[in-house]
């Protein structure tokens, strides 16, 4: 899509828009609605909506496909190892209040951070995977193809 | 009053992108199509008060589900198949099925019932204990990430396992070949 000059402005003055609203929704999931998964989602778009413009080579070189590999290993470990890191600390399996036995609902807050980080990574990297997957098969459609 | 009439505007619309999409050929304008059906149902569950779910309806079924719809109609065809074959026996199914899930839905609660069981079992306590055990705000949150952490491990697990079925089957290691040899090919002409 070289010759659309508007949809690459806008795209590269949204990118960074989208980016920051899917933090915004992950980190303020406790507060609104929203959450990891669709933070996930969104943080996603972000890269989809560029590679649909710019082609896949240039999302690539952003985000390399073996770096979205590791992302949806990531995400699942951080969930389990918060668990794990809740029974080392000698609770319960994904029972956060022993991260902070005074205060079990800070405890909680940050449980919660970290399995919802984890939800985010995964989604993202699933999301990105499919979509390099599927646009990878073969070079991009032209537009005149439409 | 004023809900009562956005209901109505929204399932028309819905039904109406339903049978546009049923009657449509071109397949690109299918798929817009469902993309316009997902935030048309987002807007509903957005009437029924569930935000956390229209947010994801949105995000999933009209941005990112479009764009995977567009992407293997790129790979396979732009227009559907004209076929020639009796269509009483799929009507038959389509009407039995429907009737079967109307008459099912003379049984349900009403919509906010208090006494419905969904709202009877554990419910009121995510509802009155969350704030002074969890104090997060939106009980949504606290009940995914925390009352209910395994579910949501389990879904996490259930969306990674979906992402390396689809790497497996499409991309995967012949993908990472291709991609090398292309390489080779840029260092040879280099």
């Amino acid at each position: 899509m070289h010759h659309h000059l508007i949809l690459r402005v806008i795209t590269k003055l949204l990118v960074g828009t989208i980016i920051l609203f899917a933090f915004y929704v992950q980190f303020h999931g406790d507060f609104s609605p929203g959450g990891g998964f669709q933070a996930g989602v969104i943080m996603a778009v972000a890269f989809i909506l560029y590679g649909l413009v710019f082609g896949l080579n240039h999302v690539q070189r952003v985000l390399p496909p073996w770096v979205v590999h590791k992302m949806l290993a990531l995400g699942v470990l951080i969930y389990a190892g918060t668990g794990v890191w809740n029974m080392m600390l000698g609770g319960e399996f994904l029972n956060y209040n022993i991260f902070s036995p005074l205060h079990p609902s800070h405890g909680q807050h940050s449980g919660i951070l970290y399995v919802e980080l984890g939800v985010g990574i995964t989604v993202t990297g699933v999301m990105v995977a499919i979509y390099y997957a599927f646009a990878g098969r073969r070079p991009f459609i032209g537009d005149d193809d439409w | 009053m004023i809900e009562t009439l956005i209901n109505i505007a929204l399932f028309a619309m819905l039904i109406t992108t339903a049978l546009a999409i049923v009657r449509m050929d071109r397949l690109f304008g299918v798929v817009m199509l469902s993309g316009v059906f997902s935030l048309l149902s987002a807007m509903l569950f957005v009437t029924l008060d569930a935000v956390d779910v229209a947010f994801t309806e949105a995000a999933v079924g009209a941005g990112i589900s479009t764009v995977l719809m567009l992407g293997t109609i790129a790979l396979t065809s732009r227009t559907e198949k004209r076929h020639n074959k009796r269509r009483l026996v799929p009507m038959l199914v389509c009407v039995v099925v429907g009737a079967v899930l109307i008459y099912g839905t003379a049984d349900m609660p009403d919509f906010g019932d208090p006494n419905a069981p969904a709202n009877l079992h554990v419910a009121p306590y995510y509802l009155t204990d969350s704030i002074e055990e969890i104090d997060v705000p939106n009980v949504v949150t606290s009940i995914l990430a925390s009352y209910r952490g395994y579910d949501t491990m389990g879904e996490t697990a259930v969306v990674f396992t979906a992402g390396i079925g689809v790497l497996l089957i499409l991309s995967g290691l012949s993908g990472r070949r291709r991609r090398e040899d292309e390489e080779e090919d840029e260092e040879e002409q280099a």
